[in-house]
């Protein structure tokens, strides 16, 4: 099992959730965050002055799913959340121990 | 013939009070309240709010009296009604505009003297400690906002030179911005001092109250119901949108982006500006007026303010002090008796002396309530202390200073 965290612009939020959906990945727990990459920040302007913005608004997804189905996930993120400018954000996939579903105590795979 | 109460004057009147009181709660509370930190929205909307509370009990304790009572030697009116007692029982028509009753000019001076300590509070936020406000107010009203209310419309000094404040150019907008740059020199510059609004959409709606509310201080302050107040509103909104305009072509022109904040800020001086002339000038003299302050209070804000140094947070002198400078002037220059026949007029109309008395007004007024509120906040800062504690500010004023948050996300 893999734990996938990704951080990604917010408006391609819902191109990647509709990916995917349709390889059949449903759960994930969706954040808004602020962060900084390559990017650093960007201007704003008022009353005439520029301030530099340097943690910028983004979607962190968490998604943990089967080791198989995680290049699925991982094709479908990049595809989906790409536009080759800076600031599209990264994907992190770590091990799981294990998962437990709390209604019924079930563990491991059958869990996710 | 004895003056008798109009009923259509006086209906004017109350909604005009009505609608000026908007313009502060929440008129200028919103629109503060929307451009600072998120940690301090509370404490920036709670200023105006108190504000408009200390002014509105204090008014008819001596307020309205000292400002507006027999004149002595010019300088200050006399104290005969304490706490307006026998006023609303007498129901006597007021000396300043016979068709209404006394009462309820007096409440409408309310609504100007309380607006005008609440546009202070736009400096000074994000750093002052509510104490310290609190005590501001009173001292501030009493021996700053009053006397210049009686110099320049309570048969004063000023009053009796002649000079042209239609509805508050000097005694609201000038000296409340002046005010302001008295109390940052004493307060210092916050920590964080960049203009990143938290809730711009506040600001909209605030700057929409206070637009909607000007009508009632500028028509207003005609009062009554007449031609006057009519011309008024119109030059109000005029002046206004021009402003508006005017200012977002300076964001084009110097930061390639027309920018809402800017455009609610050219409102705002477009109204402010025509202020002291609302009741004096034409509609071509208010689309002038309107543009060409935009203009100079976008320099004034954008390269004045970062050249000198000072930490005026909202731009209170920046937009209203130099509006209240710039109208009063124009009011010099542009005033005609065609419109309001109880005048001279300027420049314009052939009478240059105007002018000289609307400079002295600016130079005299800034000048002393500069030196007084510097005094008002040099004492507080011995005693009370200006400024909150260091962890406090970088906190945040609200859950600090008032145990309560502005957003519970």
């Amino acid at each position: 099992m893999k734990k996938i965290i990704t951080i990604i612009r917010p408006d391609k939020l819902e191109d990647v959730k509709k990916a995917l959906e349709d390889i059949g990945c449903h759960g994930m727990t969706v954040q808004e965050v602020k962060g900084r990459g390559i990017q650093l920040g960007i201007t704003e302007s008022y009353r005439g002055t520029d301030y530099k913005v340097d943690l910028l608004p983004k979607t962190r997804i968490e998604i943990v799913a089967k080791t198989e189905d995680v290049d699925g996930i991982v094709d479908a993120i990049v595809k989906n959340a790409q536009t080759g400018c800076i600031g599209d954000g990264k994907i992190f996939i770590s091990a799981v121990e294990d998962v437990i579903r709390i209604r019924t105590g079930e563990r491991g795979n059958k869990a996710i | 013939m004895d003056p008798v109460l109009n009923s259509g004057d006086t209906a004017w009147m109350l909604i005009s009070t009505a609608l000026v009181i908007l313009m502060t709660i929440p008129g200028v509370a919103l629109f503060y309240g929307g451009l600072i930190r998120r940690e301090n929205v509370l404490n920036t909307l709670f200023l105006s709010f108190i504000t408009f509370a200390i002014v509105s009990v204090l008014w008819f304790i001596y307020g309205f009296d000292l400002a507006f009572g027999a004149d002595l030697w010019g300088v200050l009116g006399t104290l005969t009604n304490p706490f307006f007692s026998g006023v609303l029982e007498s129901g006597t028509l007021s000396s300043y505009a016979p068709t209404i009753p006394t009462a309820l000019y007096a409440v409408f001076q309310m609504t100007f003297a309380a607006i005008t300590v609440a546009l202070i509070s736009g400096a000074i936020v994000e750093r002052m400690k509510f104490s310290a406000w609190l005590a501001f107010v009173p001292l501030w009203l009493t021996a700053v906002y009053i006397p210049i209310t009686h110099w320049v419309w309570g048969g004063g000094w000023l009053f009796q030179m002649g000079v042209l404040d239609f509805a508050g150019g000097i005694v609201v907008h000038l000296s409340s911005g002046v005010a302001a740059l008295a109390l940052v020199l004493l307060l210092g510059i916050r920590k964080n001092a960049k203009l990143l609004p938290h809730h711009l959409g506040y600001s909209v709606i605030g700057t929409g109250l206070l637009w909607f509310g000007w009508f009632g201080f500028n028509a207003g302050s005609a009062l009554g119901a007449s031609n006057l107040a009519v011309s008024a509103m119109i030059v109000t909104n005029t002046s206004a949108a021009m402003g508006m305009l005017s200012w977002v072509l300076m964001d084009k022109l110097n930061t390639g982006k027309p920018t809402l904040l800017g455009a609610l800020s050219g409102a705002v001086v477009g109204l402010a500006t025509i202020t002291p002339a609302a009741g004096y000038v034409n509609i071509s003299a208010a689309m002038i007026i309107g543009f060409v302050s935009a203009i100079i209070c976008y320099y004034a804000v954008s390269h004045l303010k970062p050249i000198i140094g000072y930490d005026d947070a909202l731009d209170v002198f920046g937009i209203h002090g130099m509006s209240g400078i710039i109208g009063t002037l124009a009011a010099g220059i542009f005033a005609t008796p065609l419109i309001n026949s109880a005048i001279k007029g300027g420049v314009i109309a052939g009478n240059l002396e105007q002018l000289g008395i609307q400079l002295l007004a600016v130079l005299f007024v800034g000048f002393y309530s500069f030196v007084v509120t510097y005094i008002i906040g040099w004492v507080i800062n011995k005693t009370i202390g200006l400024r909150v504690e260091d962890d406090h500010e970088v906190q945040g004023l609200d859950i600090n200073l008032h145990e309560e948050s502005g957003y519970r996300l």
